[in-house]
């Protein structure tokens, strides 16, 4: 499967990746509700280390769509529960003048 | 319940069909998305400028804080050679405030630079997929039925706006932190004209205005000295003249 880390790229990864970077996202997903950015910020660390390690990198003119996509190491816990509100981090795309 | 990465995904996604829902037919949502690219393609260029900006104020505003530092241990070395401890620990004082500010400007100039990296790399990114976008409509429009074109377009354009969604946020992110950096950097510079710190900076402070006084009380001492030894040996020779 595909996966994008966000500001950096994206990343073809193999099954067993994919496994541990579920276990990885569950706990990042318990930091954030308990509001632990330390944890939070060093889980998504793990999670874009694992990536670069074992994954194969795409060509930066390669269209594929990722099948996941890392939320950034260095997000803070109010961008992170920003990030998932539609108004919220991430802009609307712009639209042509 | 949803972890991290599928809430990303679910948010970017969100985003994209926002935007390709205002367009009909599958050559519009081409051109439509194309358009779209490049007008973030220049926003991204705007960004790394204006952080290379704020980047190049805040290492200005070093060099002057270290100059002042350089300054100040020289005052503080000199008003001790003359005796002055309370002058010198001022001086002291002062230096330590400035190598404050400098310790924090330094961090945040390096935090702008990871920022500016980011944006670069992520223009990089949105440049080649701009590009095969830009030839993979061609053929898209060029070779397919509109039903069979509506589905490529689907896989293009998901692709490259994953990267718009990705860039975007970059540029977000950089935005805040500029506007930060910027933020203070406006209060440094406040604080120099309000004179809060220019005192430790400015040639015409009264450390320096002290110093000064004491090495120009010193040149009257040593003037003063050289006249009354002229004056000594020349006196009794006019008694003797006359």
């Amino acid at each position: 499967m595909i996966v994008r880390l966000m500001g950096e790229g994206q990343y073809r990864i193999d099954e067993s990746l994919a496994e541990r970077l579920n276990e990885l996202d569950t706990e990042a997903m318990g930091a954030l509700e308990r509001g632990d950015e330390a944890a939070l910020g060093s889980l998504l660390t793990r999670m874009a280390d694992a990536v670069r390690e074992s994954g194969d990198r795409l060509a930066d003119a390669d269209l594929s769509p990722s099948d996941a996509i890392v939320p950034p190491p260095d997000l803070s816990l109010d961008e992170a529960r920003a990030l998932f509100t539609e108004a919220g981090l991430i802009p609307d795309l712009p639209a042509p003048a | 319940m949803p972890g991290l990465m599928s809430r990303a995904s679910t948010i970017v996604k969100a985003k994209l069909s926002k935007l390709l829902d205002r367009a009909e037919d599958p050559g519009e949502t081409l051109d439509y998305s194309y358009e779209q690219q490049l007008v973030l393609l220049q926003n991204v260029k705007r960004g790394i400028a204006d952080v290379a900006t704020a980047k190049k104020r805040l290492e200005l505003q070093t060099a002057q804080l270290e100059q002042s530092v350089v300054k100040l241990e020289t005052q503080a070395r000199d008003a001790l050679a003359a005796g002055r401890e309370d002058l010198a620990r001022q001086a002291l004082e002062r230096k330590a405030a400035v190598q404050a500010q400098l310790q924090g400007l330094d961090q945040q100039v390096q935090g702008l630079d990871a920022q500016q990296q980011k944006l670069v790399s992520s223009e990089k990114q949105l440049a080649a997929k701009v590009e095969a976008f830009r030839t993979e409509k061609e053929t898209i429009k060029a070779q397919y039925s509109a039903a069979e074109a509506q589905v490529r377009i689907g896989e293009a354009a998901t692709g490259i706006g994953e990267q718009m969604a990705d860039t975007g946020l970059a540029i977000q992110r950089a935005k805040d932190k500029t506007e930060q950096m910027t933020a203070r950097a406006s209060a440094i510079d406040e604080l120099t004209k309000s004179g809060a710190l220019d005192d430790l900076t400015s040639s015409s402070d009264a450390l320096d205005r002290e110093l000064a006084q004491m090495s120009q009380s010193g040149q009257v001492d040593k003037e003063l000295e050289a006249l009354k030894a002229e004056v000594g040996a020349g006196a009794p020779q006019k008694e003797l003249g006359e």
